[in-house]
């Protein structure tokens, strides 16, 4: 299982470098990494757009997809996950604010973005996400009923998107158009400057998650049995919701919101290794998060054809039947988790 | 420890506790103030002790455990485990000593029984929770102790409602604590798993040397299985006892009273009051008119053995014979005898 799965990562990496508007084979892919190129041009798209671009589809795949899992084990919901539960939201008001600000709201002196560079859009992100998930969770105490938290969600999807669509409204258009760009997604926007403030977060939040399979574990079996085999049940909770954070910050940041890959990847782990045992599916879903990315990818860009499709929109078309085939089974819907 | 001696109530045949408590005071904050459920409790929990946790709903048997188990703090009071203030204990300092069976409903797919098992060698493992040699034979014990051995690659929400809370308590077993505490281990099972969980609950107090401490709604399990009675009461301080101790001073009765049942000292169970529409005679004392009497009690007559009665029963010859005002009918089972009986009844009552 573990070898099909690193061999299909490989190959779709691969074929991610391979294709796009400009198909370069595989054989050229060596002769370029060998310092060999047919052609400079090829070179160039290689190392600039290609490989930064088949690197943050790994990372932003393996990422969201664990802070899914991190999230339905959290929340006890097999529909949670970073879209649904608005955290994407809430990374997006904090970029819309990083992004939009100079105009909107703090004048042109606050211009965040020269100022702050990737790492403020990674903060702005992570602080508009945590602010969101700690919403919701706190309001999940109160209530404890899988649909009505997604309701909860929902709503804070809502308050966020509206008050990006305020700050939108006193923006400058080209500031919107820049805006509006990113909320469609994409993997191609990030370039090596960015991915190596992305990278190293991405990598570390990931490393520490592998780490968390006991105590998640535990959590699986409901609080008090976590509390009673002497897992600390809090600080648990808030180790789950930093890391989710900072993931589902930094990718959105980025790459712009990805629907439903958190929700949807989880489920295909668990189906794949026919287990919920965390030791097994944080690396399972992390494996399969990269696989679906990937592929994900390299439809959005529409081999053979000159234009590309909005990813977000690939990955809406592969993940809500996903959840819509779940919320069908409902009547398994615990069982399915 | 010092040991009071009373004649009854109160007094157990273990000596040394591994749990006890001071001033215990149990109970919650609600909206209007403090509710006290029960206060200053003096209670002890010996090793190899089976103690059943009873009382009628409502009284606060939750709260009491929840409270011991340190889900919940207590009002006022001390909780010592094995020489140590659970105030002072660190989570997996108390996961050593107190393991616990729930009823909160594990809603959770692709967990293996050896997965939910391994969850109880949490305080003892890694970070990884790797298991070492010596984690899976105490697994392997624990599965062995309530029978599940060939279960281990079975999926946990596969299994039926007894087999789960055995693996619930193969769980706790292999947490290895010197005291383990069930909510409710036999709610929702039918009574062959019921038995069989008491059983095994049982030879486990006796043979491992451990603390055994459940809550019932099971009276009649209870006072069959358990070492010690702790009886709740919604009003009056909790009582504390052999069961027999607490039939015979009378309190068993006393908590449970109702209008609807009488609780019957001799047998050591519980008879539902029906309302009484007549008197019948039945003569017999086999198997088939002890349970001609009980049918004729569901049907609200009130049995008498002597022949004073103008309704006579009587078994003889594979046939129940049922004499009203001298008139016989032969009943082949007991659905006739009644339907017969309804009939004339109706009858009589038409003609007055």
């Amino acid at each position: 299982m573990v070898l099909i799965g690193v061999g299909s990562i490989l190959c779709l990496f691969l074929l991610d470098l391979s294709l796009g508007s400009v198909k370069i084979s595989v054989e050229e892919l060596f002769r370029i990494i060998s310092g060999n190129a047919s052609k400079k041009s090829w070179e160039y798209i290689f190392f600039n757009f290609r490989l930064p671009k088949a690197i943050t589809a790994i990372l932003t795949g393996a990422g969201i997809s664990v802070a899914g899992l991190q999230m339905q084990t959290l929340f006890k919901n097999p529909l949670a996950g970073p879209s649904v539960l608005g955290i994407s939201h809430g990374a997006s008001l904090g970029v819309a604010v990083f992004v939009l600000s100079s105009t909107a709201i703090f004048g042109v002196t606050a211009n965040f973005q020269e100022t702050l560079g990737s790492w403020g859009l990674i903060l702005f992100a992570i602080i508009g996400s945590f602010l969101v998930l700690l919403g919701v969770l706190l309001a999940s105490s109160k209530v404890s009923d899988t649909v009505t938290v997604l309701i909860v969600g929902l709503m804070f999807g809502f308050i966020t998107g509206a008050i990006v669509n305020i700050l939108q409204y006193f923006s400058d258009p080209e500031l919107i158009q820049n805006f509006l760009v990113w909320t469609f997604g994409s993997l191609s926007g990030v370039a090596w400057s960015q991915l190596k403030v992305m990278g190293p977060v991405l990598v570390l939040t990931l490393l520490f998650s592998l780490f968390y399979s006991k105590e998640m574990n535990a959590l699986l079996l409901g609080e008090n049995y976590a509390t009673g085999v002497g897992v600390n049940v809090s600080r648990t909770r808030l180790k789950l919701i930093l890391t989710t954070s900072i993931i589902a910050g930094t990718v959105t940041a980025f790459t712009g919101p990805i629907a439903f890959i958190g929700v949807a990847v989880p489920h295909l782990a668990r189906l794949l290794f026919r287990t919920s045992n965390h030791k097994v599916l944080i690396p399972a879903t992390m494996m399969c998060g990269m696989v679906i990315m990937l592929v994900c990818d390299i439809v959005s860009q529409v081999p053979g054809a000159q234009t590309t499709l909005p990813l977000n929109s690939v990955t809406a078309l592969f993940g809500a039947p996903v959840i819509l085939a779940i919320i069908i089974k409902s009547k398994k819907m615990k069982g399915a988790f | 420890m010092e040991h009071e001696s009373e004649k009854t109530p109160g007094d157990t045949p273990f000596t040394v506790p591994i749990l006890y408590t001071q001033g215990l005071t149990i109970g919650y904050q609600t909206k209007k103030g403090v509710l006290e459920l029960e206060r200053d409790l003096s209670i002890k929990i010996h090793n190899g002790e089976l103690v059943c946790l009873i009382g009628p709903n409502g009284c606060g048997k939750s709260t009491l455990m929840r409270t011991i188990a340190g889900l919940q703090k207590p009002l006022n009071g001390d909780t010592v485990i094995s020489g140590v203030d659970v105030k002072k204990m660190k989570p997996h300092q108390y996961a050593r000593l107190l393991s616990l069976v729930l009823t909160d409903k594990i809603n959770v797919g692709g967990m293996t029984v050896l997965d939910i098992v391994s969850v109880g060698r949490y305080p003892y493992t890694n970070y990884f929770a790797k298991l070492e040699p010596k984690d899976h034979e105490i697994i392997e014990d624990a599965l062995d102790n309530v029978h599940l051995n060939d279960y281990k690659d079975r999926f946990f929400h596969e299994l039926s409602d007894g087999e789960k809370q055995r693996v619930l308590i193969a769980k706790a077993l292999a947490q290895d604590t010197p005291l383990v505490m069930l909510d409710e281990p036999t709610a929702h099972l039918d009574l062959p798993n019921r038995v069989e969980i008491m059983n095994i609950l049982k030879r486990l107090a006796k043979e491992t040397n451990k603390a055994i401490f459940l809550s019932t709604h099971e009276l009649d399990l209870a006072l069959q299985t358990a070492d010690t009675i702790w009886l709740m009461n919604r009003d009056a301080k909790m009582e504390i006892g052999t069961p027999e101790d607490l039939v015979l001073s009378g309190m068993f009765e006393q908590v449970f009273k109702s209008n609807s049942f009488t609780f019957n000292k001799h047998s050591g169970s519980f008879k539902v009051v029906h309302a009484i529409k007549g008197k019948v005679s039945l003569s017999g004392n086999d198997v088939y008119s002890i349970w001609a009497r009980r049918a004729l009690e569901r049907e609200g007559y009130e049995v008498a053995t002597d022949s004073d009665w103008f309704i006579k029963v009587q078994y003889s010859n594979d046939l129940w014979e049922l004499n009203i005002h001298n008139k016989t009918y032969n009943c082949h089972n007991i659905a006739e005898l009644l339907r017969t009986l309804r009939q004339e009844m109706s009858l009589i009552s038409d003609s007055t």
